[in-house]
This record gives structure tokens, sequence and C-alpha cells, in this order.
């Protein structure tokens, strides 16, 4: 018998087979899993170039808005072109000429070692390690003066990392914008941090008080350096609020932006 | 046969109706209600995946072992939801991170295994097809209709488009903000129930009690 009709044979039993015996129930099980993932990663493979598209693109498209000069009329790709990337030295405060930009990101989208630092005190949920070099941008005035920086932010909230970015003038004191463009907290509370409305309440807000001491807080009630340090939090989203907060006070602070800002300040950024 | 395949993809649009009568699906009918776009893509990929998995499922029926058929029908069903998943997110970004867990949740969604089981199981792959699809429709006709309202009066818009100047954009519409928050889709979907029964009497479920008049007294 040629070895074809033998196959045949054997498939032929199979599904001739009692649907309910002991052998074909393992077969239909494992023969289901497979070829369904299979088709599952088939298609999150052959779709993940697009995919990642879109995320720049949402990504720039929030790096526009938080720093107020989004238009839909205008390509995303040529807006962004206005912004000046750096990569920023947190240590030091400084930007740094050591990594190219795309190989940068690069790095960075795999949390290589090379870039990164472990956290004692991880205030901001990041999982024990913090970027020490990010990804900043600069908007230019007509001048060539600066006329807002752009820093990426992100922490814990209550079940999701959120992803976002701070939009402050050229002073490093007053914020422009805040806005997270990824999150996935619960859907009516803890999202509305995507509310257009809360986001606008950070806009004029300032990150340090008279003495220079930190006092940005999301709170219900405002703290005692006055509502200029008092953006209101989120009802009904008590950890999400205390989130942003946290992650706010930890990327503004020392172990974050803290040396870059007080350079900002001094009029030390070009 | 065209008659059936005709009557199989137009009951459920009202005699029949997934939401009205069967009462299912209603989780995602209250989430996603809120804007038309996002409601008509919801009710596009629901229509899709009833369909598909009830052809697939159709397809396997004869070779599904009950004692793991509902697992079985859990993965199809699973898989063409992930597929659809990669699929607004490749294609539709925006509109799947507003859909969110939801589009993830059609797993879940009881109109989808409820024709798997009930209909799919029992009969050839193209009647199933339709089957599903015809659901799936009746579900997004729901969906249209509750979001038509909860839009426009909720943010005074259609498709996103301003209809009714809202106040806070300097026009004249207070929007009802309830309509904006899904338990308000809770009274759309009762209104429309008894709207629908209204008109088609036979809709109306026979009581589980009767009351009695007890003499003596």
């Amino acid at each position: 018998m040629p070895e074809g009709t033998e196959n045949k044979g054997l498939i032929r039993r199979f599904l001739d087979a009692p649907p309910d015996s002991v052998g074909k129930t393992i077969f239909v099980a494992v023969a289901l899993c497979l070829v369904a993932s299979m088709i599952v990663s088939a298609a999150a493979v052959a779709l993940r170039p697009v995919q990642e598209e879109n995320k720049l693109r949402d990504k720039r498209i929030n790096v526009l808005q938080v720093a107020g000069v989004y238009d839909e009329n205008v390509p995303v790709n040529d807006a962004f072109e206005a912004f000046e990337p750096h990569v920023l030295d947190l240590s030091t405060g400084e930007f740094t000429d050591a990594f190219d930009l795309d190989e940068f990101n690069a790095l960075a989208a795999k949390k290589d070692p090379s870039i990164m630092r472990p956290l004692d005190d991880d205030p901001a949920g990041l999982g024990g390690q913090m970027q020490v070099y990010r990804l900043v941008y600069l908007l230019r005035d007509g001048n060539g003066e600066i006329d807002k920086v752009v820093l990426p932010i992100e922490g814990y909230g209550l079940w999701s990392t959120l992803y976002g970015f701070i939009a402050l003038e050229e002073n490093g004191n007053d914020i422009f914008g805040l806005q997270f463009y990824q999150q996935g907290e619960t859907p009516g509370l803890g999202a509305e941090v995507d509310n257009p409305r809360w986001k606008a309440l950070w806009n004029g807000k300032k990150l340090f008080a008279e003495d220079g001491d930190l006092a940005i807080t999301v709170a219900k009630t405002p703290p005692p350096e006055g509502t200029d340090y008092h953006v209101d939090a989120l009802a009904g989203a008590t950890l999400t609020s205390r989130g942003v907060d946290n992650l706010v006070h930890f990327w503004m602070g020392q172990a974050g932006y803290g040396s870059f800002l007080e350079h900002l300040q001094a009029g030390e950024v070009n | 046969m065209a008659q059936t395949y005709r009557s199989q993809l137009i009951d459920p649009l009202v005699d029949n109706n997934p939401i009205t009568l069967q009462v299912l699906g209603i989780c995602s009918a209250l989430a996603v209600t809120s804007s038309m776009q996002v409601a008509f893509v919801m009710a596009l990929a629901v229509t899709l995946v009833t369909g598909f998995s009830s052809m697939f499922i159709s397809m396997l029926r004869n070779q599904i072992p009950s004692s793991i058929r509902i697992i079985v029908q859990m993965v199809i069903i699973a898989s063409l939801v992930i597929l659809v998943d990669q699929v607004l997110k490749a294609y539709a970004y925006e509109i799947s991170k507003t859909l969110s867990v939801f589009v993830g949740l059609i797993i879940t969604n009881c109109i989808v295994m409820g024709r798997a089981e009930a209909f799919a199981m029992k009969n050839p792959p193209i009647a199933s097809f339709i089957d599903g699809v015809g659901n799936g429709l009746g579900y997004g006709l729901l969906l249209m209709v509750v979001s038509v309202i909860r839009e426009l009066f909720g943010s005074g818009s259609l498709w996103g488009i301003t209809i009714l100047k809202t106040v806070n954009n300097g026009g004249w519409y207070v929007p009802n903000g309830l309509l904006l928050l899904p338990p308000s889709a809770f009274f759309v979907i009762g209104l429309i129930i008894w709207a629908v029964r209204t008109w088609k009497p036979e809709q109306v479920e026979e009581r589980e009690y009767k009351i009695q008049t007890v003499e003596g007294h």
C-alpha cells in the first residue's frame, strides 16, 4: 500500500473515531491549541511594524499636544520637526552626545542596563530600576530661545504604569501641561487622567515654592504653599491620583530631573 | 433554504434581538455606547467574531468532544478576538485605545458563546455563519440606537459632529452628563425594551407567578 493512502486512512480513521474517546479528546485539544496559537502569533508578528508605527505617531502627537502646538491639519511628523530631541544625563542634568538617537531608542526599548540604574527607594513604582538617560525635547521660539521643555515621566497608578509627558516653561518652574499617552486605569475613574478638563488644571501651576522646595501636589485640598501648587485629585480615583502625585514628585525631584531643572532655572541650558 | 437564511439574518434585528429579547451582552452595551464611532467599531467587531466563530465551530462540530466543547469554543472565539484586537491596534489605533479592554471582553460576550452553543453546534457552517452575523447585527443595531441617544444628549454631537452646541463650547445646550456614564445605558435599554414589547406584545414573557385571590377574607 502506498504511503499516502495509509496516511489518509489514518486521518480518516481519526475523523471517524467517536469524538468522546480519550485519545481523540486529547488530540483535538492539542491540535486546536497549536493551530490557534500559530494564527494568533502570526498575526501579532505580521502586524507589529504597523502597530509600532502607530505607537510612535501617538507618542509624537502627545508631545505636540502637551506643548500646546498640536494642529490636526499639519502632518504629525512635520510638526514634530520643530522639537529638538536631546539625550539627557539625569545624574549631571546635562545633555550628552554619547548616544545616537536611533541607537538610544533601541536601548530604551529593551531597558538596556547601560542606561538603567537600580532603585532602592522606588516611590513612583518603576519596578526597582529607572532610566538615567532620558530623551527630552526642546521647543524654541522664533529667536532660538528655549520656549518649552517636554520631559517624559512615568509611574505606577492603581493597575498600570502611566506613561506621559510634562511640558515646562523655559524658567523650569511653571507647568505648561501634563498628559499621559498610555495608561490602563479604571475607565470612568482613574482613566479620567485623560480627561481634557483635568489635564487643563495643570496649566499655569508651579513646581517649586519660593524657598525652592518641590511643592506641587495632586490632592483633595491645596498644600500650605497655596493653590498655585495644587492640582485637584480625581474624584473616585484616590490611588491613581496618588500615583500621579508620586510620579510627578519623583521625576521632578533630585532622583529625576532635579539637577536639569536647576540648570534650566539658572538659564544654563541652551 | 434562501428564505431561512434571510430570516436568520433579519430575525435577530427586532423579533429575536439578543439584547432586547434575550437580554444578553448587556455589559459591553453599557460600556461602549457613549459615542457612535466607538459603538460602531464594537458592533462590527462583535459581528465578525460571532459570524466566524459560529462558522468555525460548526465546521468542527462533529469532531469536538462534548467533554471539552466549551473550552474548544472559547479557544476559537478568543483567537478571533485577539486577531480583531491586533488588527484594530494596527489600523484603528485611536479607537482601539478607547475600546481598550472591551475588545478583549468580546470573548466573554454571552451572545458569541450563546450562538456557538445553541446554534453552531447543531447546524451546518453557512447557516451558522449567517446566524452569527444576524445576531451580531442585532446587537450592533441596538448599540447604534443607544449610542445615538447617548451621544446626542450626552455630548450634543453625532458621530463626533456637533449637532447641539454645548454650553462649554459657547453654545446653548446643557448636556446631560448622566448619559455619558455607563448606568444611563441601563435606562435607555430598559426604555427600548419597553417600547419594543409594546409594539410586539408577543415578546412579553409569561409571568413566572400568578396573583391569586384567596377566598374567605
